[in-house]
């Protein structure tokens, strides 16, 4: 492999901080699970490169069972908004203080 | 020619990533998450994982980010005007993330440069090949656990999506 494995690290660094960014300052819960969806894949590419630096197949399995969590995570996470779309009628996380009133 | 592909498909993940956040359209945020999960499929195939290139095409572009978009539209979003009043604590606290990656980096380049393991002699059989054989035996029953995983996110994506049925029959 030419390209070094830090650069790699670099890159998914970098996903994972703008997906942890985005979840702290969007305000829409759908955006939100969207952030999520970038901090997965920064750690996925950096389980391939591992795999691929170590000539070892486990890192590839583990990115399989991410994806499976992932979609779980999806169809979960988006019923779960479509019910508090239906309760609360906004889906914008300022809006959801029902235990603070 | 392995630095090209590299850089190319660098710049668009991490210019697509931080699109994804600063966009305030949740469509074309997703837009913008579609053009990243090609470009990680591209870096995937790069890095000899074609199997895994096809299942993010397959799985993230065609299934996950479908729903996103579905329920996107479905609820007839309109654009944000303003972001969360936590924008200060997240500034904070993505410059400390950002320099301590890159203290670490500087602190194990010395250490993590020189130890590069030999390739594989067993090199025969193709990706998907060894994928496959690693998920049927040594990870037969995570494998499992994943398939029970994905039955319970079915049974509860339906309870939780759907009306009551004492409301419906009210009605």
């Amino acid at each position: 492999m030419t390209v070094p494995l830090s650069y790699y690290l670099v890159l998914s660094g970098f996903v994972f901080l703008t997906g942890v960014v985005g979840v702290l300052i969007r305000r829409n819960i759908i955006v939100i699970l969207l952030s999520v969806e970038l901090m997965l894949n920064a750690t996925n590419i950096n389980f391939v490169a591992f795999s691929e630096y170590f000539h070892n197949v486990a890192g590839q399995v583990f990115v399989f069972f991410a994806l499976t969590v992932a979609a779980a995570e999806v169809a979960v996470g988006l019923a779960i908004i479509i019910a508090l779309h239906r309760t609360n009628s906004s889906i914008y996380i300022d809006d959801l203080n029902l235990l603070k009133r | 020619m392995d630095h090209i592909f590299f850089f190319y498909f660098a710049a668009v993940i991490a210019t697509t990533s931080v699109l994804v956040v600063a966009l305030r359209n949740p469509v074309y945020s997703a837009l913008a998450l579609l053009i990243m999960f090609f470009h990680v499929a591209g870096l995937y195939v790069t890095l000899h994982a074609e199997f895994l290139a096809a299942v993010q095409i397959v799985v993230y572009a065609g299934a996950i980010l479908v729903l996103y978009l579905f329920v996107v539209m479905l609820l007839s979003i309109k654009s944000e005007e303003r972001y969360h009043n936590q924008l200060p604590v997240a500034g904070l606290l993505g410059v400390m993330l950002c320099t301590e990656i890159i203290l670490l980096l500087i602190q194990s380049r010395t250490a993590a440069s020189a130890q590069a393991v030999p390739a594989d002699p067993v090199t025969g059989s193709g990706n998907t090949e060894m994928v496959g054989e690693a998920l049927y035996s040594t990870y037969l029953f995570p494998f499992e656990v994943a398939s029970l995983i994905l039955l319970v996110a079915m049974i509860g994506a339906i309870i939780l999506a759907k009306k009551d049925i004492n409301e419906q029959v009210q009605q």
